[in-house]
């Protein structure tokens, strides 16, 4: 086997793992930490995409913005669940029996696609994916406005993320 | 090499498993948590569809810092609205929430 295979395989199965026990786990500040070792799995997995910046976006991002942002909430919301008791609904088969059936119903369409088997083009010798996204996405002709759409939403979430949260006084 | 298939499945699974999540869960937070995952795993896709349909261009990298920017958006709003629903009523059980209720 190739080594990036090899790679893939090993960052796959710890994502699924990991990811399995951010839905399993009861005590919540630890599903937050097997979340941030998922995200860690899935950048592994844009890094054998060759899609180095999304890797890097997905570290500062995800596992140093979002995160915290869930351990936060789980530490100032803790005393309600106390980590005792049934953590899932009492008709949790029935989702998990939905999740197995939209996998099973998802692989069959995915092995239908023609061509699902190819191997990755090889880039061209001169290409630079980063330049290139740097370029385009402050380029008027490709993607300026989806950038500063996002700029704007950032912002209104920002001030509405205060605004919810702040302590009226009474 | 790896082939265009292991990526997609990989990300059906991880997409599965957050489906779980988000239906299984008592927790808000822990249901955002499988929010979490399945933007993941659609970032994946993307990404994957990309390297191996489209890597003239630069769309799919593009749409994926979009995605990106609609996460963090939806976790501060999200994890916001979790706390003040906490203070009110002292409780984050997604079944406990009734005021909109008609």
């Amino acid at each position: 086997m190739a080594p990036e295979q090899i790679i893939f395989i090993v960052a796959a199965a710890v994502t699924l793992v990991a990811a399995l026990f951010v839905v399993a786990t009861k005590n919540l500040i630890h599903a937050a930490f097997w979340l941030i070792l998922a995200l860690f799995g899935v950048a592994v997995t844009y890094v054998l995409l060759q899609a180095g910046f999304i890797a890097v976006v997905q570290v500062v991002v995800y596992i140093g913005a979002i995160s915290i942002l869930f351990i936060f909430a789980a530490m100032l919301t803790r005393k309600v669940m106390q980590d005792t008791g049934p953590q899932n609904n009492p008709n949790w088969w029935l989702a998990a029996l939905i999740a197995l059936v939209f996998l099973a119903g998802l692989v069959l369409m995915l092995l239908g696609i023609p061509g699902i088997h190819d191997q990755a083009p090889a880039l061209a010798g001169d290409a630079n994916p980063i330049q290139q996204l740097g370029e385009q996405l402050v380029s008027a002709d490709h993607y300026l406005l989806p950038f500063e759409l996002a700029s704007v939403l950032l912002v209104a979430a920002m001030i509405g993320a205060i605004y919810v949260a702040w302590e009226k006084k009474r | 090499m790896i082939p265009l298939s292991w990526y997609l499945i990989f990300a059906a699974a991880l997409f599965s498993i957050g489906l779980f999540g988000v239906l299984s869960r008592k927790n808000a937070i822990a249901i955002l948590m499988g929010i979490e995952l399945m933007l993941n795993s659609v970032n994946i896709n993307l990404l994957a569809f990309w390297r191996y349909r489209a890597v003239e261009g630069i769309a799919g990298q593009a749409f994926a810092i979009i995605v990106f920017a609609v996460a963090a958006a939806e976790v501060a709003v999200g994890l916001s609205l979790i706390i003040s629903i906490y203070r009110r009523n002292k409780t984050v059980v997604a079944d406990d929430i009734h005021q909109m209720e008609g």
